[in-house]
């Protein structure tokens, strides 16, 4: 084997891998240099370029100092919305979704096929099938431009994919576990909590990855139902971007963007195995 | 199989409803919410497009008014047109690019964690981000052309962006770099999964690595194939976010798409009918590529089922 790594088919391989992976970390790149360097050094030359001196303090300035519309708070409160947003919708659409997912696989009742069958429906229905009546409710809700309407939505469509997640996981435990703790008398909690959650981190890990990136990333629901302070970071980014169009500062704007995707990046860096699981488990739905 | 348990004696069936409510409630609230809301706003919505709805959804009946207004205008017909062009060139170079990419790091390579990572990363980040960070690197004041020009090629054009004609090429890239990781996951899946013997009763056979992969390996993999062509279909035609932070829709309405025209008709000319009419052939469009797939797909369970 050990010749092998030398032949020149092998070389090319390498070489051919490694540029395509190169040309893929390409804008990462760039926005991680452009956010370390001046709004006038991005000026006079373009956007692709080595810092000539390291402008730390863009970070500040996105993070707490510049202007989106009339408020000049950097994105941190945005940033905050998205996270009051984004924990709460992970953690209830997660929960709901393991229980309704254990009911649907072992518990079994009467037309449980059918309505997991409508609610992974939810993974096609496009969102603007969704906006005018959500619109409608959460005028007459009184929930319209908070963040709790936006918890409301993303745990409601979440369900779609935690109970699928969760339902094919489930389906690998076999009946004969729960039948048996039926007939000692456990019931529908004391199975879950004992048996069914002890099972569960593999595919917890899973879902709440997959949620919490779907949510926070999430922009059409974040700009159509909030607006100015109560928008989340990504409704935010388009809204900066439109408000500097006149005189750009492409340093702290890149220095914004990285704050924005950082959590999402984090948590991939973190736990990629896990993401990538939850995004071919939704592909063989 | 519901699993019937006798319910204790001296226990009335009224008292055991009672003691199983929150099962009950546990079980059933979050999905009917779920299943509920999908289906009744989906009808509300067809029936929103059939109503002469404007700011306010009123009741009333227009028949198809709102669907042939929306077909008719200049801007729906070119969303659909670069849907169409965006959808066949996305997908298609997507899936080469996750094949390409799937073979190449399937061929034992160090670092194989590593670079799958880096292929995968864009599906991490919001679409808004990719797509601010795509409009700097294709500005031809900012990004690639500015770059080249003042390394001396002063002549060198790279101006897609603000090109009426070539800007959906834009989405087509930043789509393709953003999604291609996507299809070389499963792509890499197939190939791992395709079944040793044959392989190994090829090779007894004499294949070269170049036959062996157009006549073995490659075929298996065309299940897959077609679940990433309609997976990527259904996120071409639900594409929104990565054009509002790319191009707007611009320049002009050049590259308008669906989702766009539905967001424009609701939300910036409080035409609800209209918008609502646009949605639900936004759903039919996407009907069209998930209903011949289901079918297949139930074809193909029957048909390992019977095996």
């Amino acid at each position: 084997m050990r010749e092998k790594n030398f032949a020149p088919s092998r070389i090319l391989i390498y070489l051919v891998v490694s540029l395509i992976a190169a040309a893929w970390l390409a804008p990462l790149v760039v926005v991680v240099l452009n956010s370390l360097r001046t709004n006038e050094e991005i000026a006079q030359a373009s956007m692709i370029g080595w810092p000539k001196q390291w402008a730390w303090s863009n970070y500040a300035a996105a993070w707490s100092g510049f202007c989106v519309a009339e408020t000049c708070a950097g994105i941190r409160p945005y940033m905050l919305n998205s996270a009051l947003v984004t924990i709460p919708a992970t953690i209830f659409s997660t929960l709901l979704g393991a229980v309704a997912g254990y009911a649907v696989s072992l518990w079994r009742f009467r037309g449980d096929s059918w309505i997991y069958g409508i609610v992974t429906l939810g993974l096609f229905l496009p969102q603007q099938m969704r906006l005018l009546p959500w619109t409608i409710v959460l005028r007459d809700t009184g929930l319209m431009n908070t963040l709790t309407g936006l918890v409301v939505i993303h745990t409601i469509q979440g369900l779609s994919f935690t109970v699928l997640f969760c339902r094919n996981y489930y389906t690998a435990i076999p009946q004969d576990l729960i039948r048996a703790a039926r007939i000692d008398g456990a019931g529908f909690f004391r199975i879950f909590w004992r048996i069914i959650l002890p099972l569960s981190p593999p595919i917890l890990v899973v879902t709440v990855i997959w949620q919490f990136t779907h949510i926070w990333n999430e922009f059409l629901y974040g700009v159509t139902f909030t607006t100015g302070q109560q928008q989340p970071v990504t409704a935010a980014l388009i809204a900066l971007s439109a408000a500097v169009a006149d005189i750009p500062q492409h340093g702290v704007q890149s220095a914004a963007v990285m704050i924005a995707a950082l959590p999402t990046l984090l948590i991939y860096l973190i736990g990629g195995k896990y993401f990538v699981r939850g995004l071919t488990a939704g592909a063989v739905k | 199989m519901t699993i019937a348990i006798p319910t204790r004696p001296g226990r009335s069936a009224v008292s055991d409803v009672v003691r199983r409510l929150p099962e009950y409630l546990t079980i059933w609230v979050p999905l009917l919410l779920s299943a509920a809301h999908l289906i009744a706003f989906s009808l509300w919505t067809i029936w929103i497009s059939f109503t002469p709805s404007t700011l306010v959804p009123v009741s009333g009946w227009v028949g198809l008014r709102n669907y042939s207004s929306v077909a008719a205008s200049r801007n729906w017909q070119i969303a659909l047109d670069n849907l169409l062009l965006f959808g066949i060139a996305f997908v298609l170079l997507s899936l080469a690019t996750g094949l390409i990419l799937a073979i190449l790091l399937d061929q034992r390579i160090r670092g194989e964690n590593l670079l799958r990572s880096i292929f995968l990363y864009p599906l991490a980040v919001s679409f808004v981000v990719t797509g601010t960070v795509w409009s700097w690197l294709l500005n031809p004041g900012l990004g690639v052309q500015k770059l080249v020009r003042d390394l001396g090629w002063t002549s060198f054009r790279f101006d897609w962006l603000i090109d009426r004609d070539m800007a959906i090429w834009t989405i087509v890239i930043a789509a393709i770099w953003q999604s291609s990781g996507f299809a070389m996951a499963l792509f890499l899946a197939g190939l791992r999964s395709v079944d040793a013997d044959l392989i190994k009763a090829a090779q007894i056979d004499g294949a070269g690595p170049i036959r062996m992969y157009r006549r073995v390996i490659l075929p298996t993999l065309w299940p897959i194939t077609i679940t990433v062509i309609v997976i990527q279909l259904q996120f071409a035609i639900s594409t929104f976010d990565l054009v509002r932070a790319l191009t707007n829709g611009g320049p002009g309405i050049a590259t308008q798409l669906p989702a766009l025209v539905v967001y424009d008709l609701m939300f910036q000319r409080s035409l609800l009918g209209r918008g609502a009419a646009a949605a639900v052939l936004m759903l039919l469009i996407l009907l069209a590529v998930l209903l011949p797939y289901a079918g297949w797909r139930y074809v193909q369970r029957r048909r390992a089922i019977h095996a």
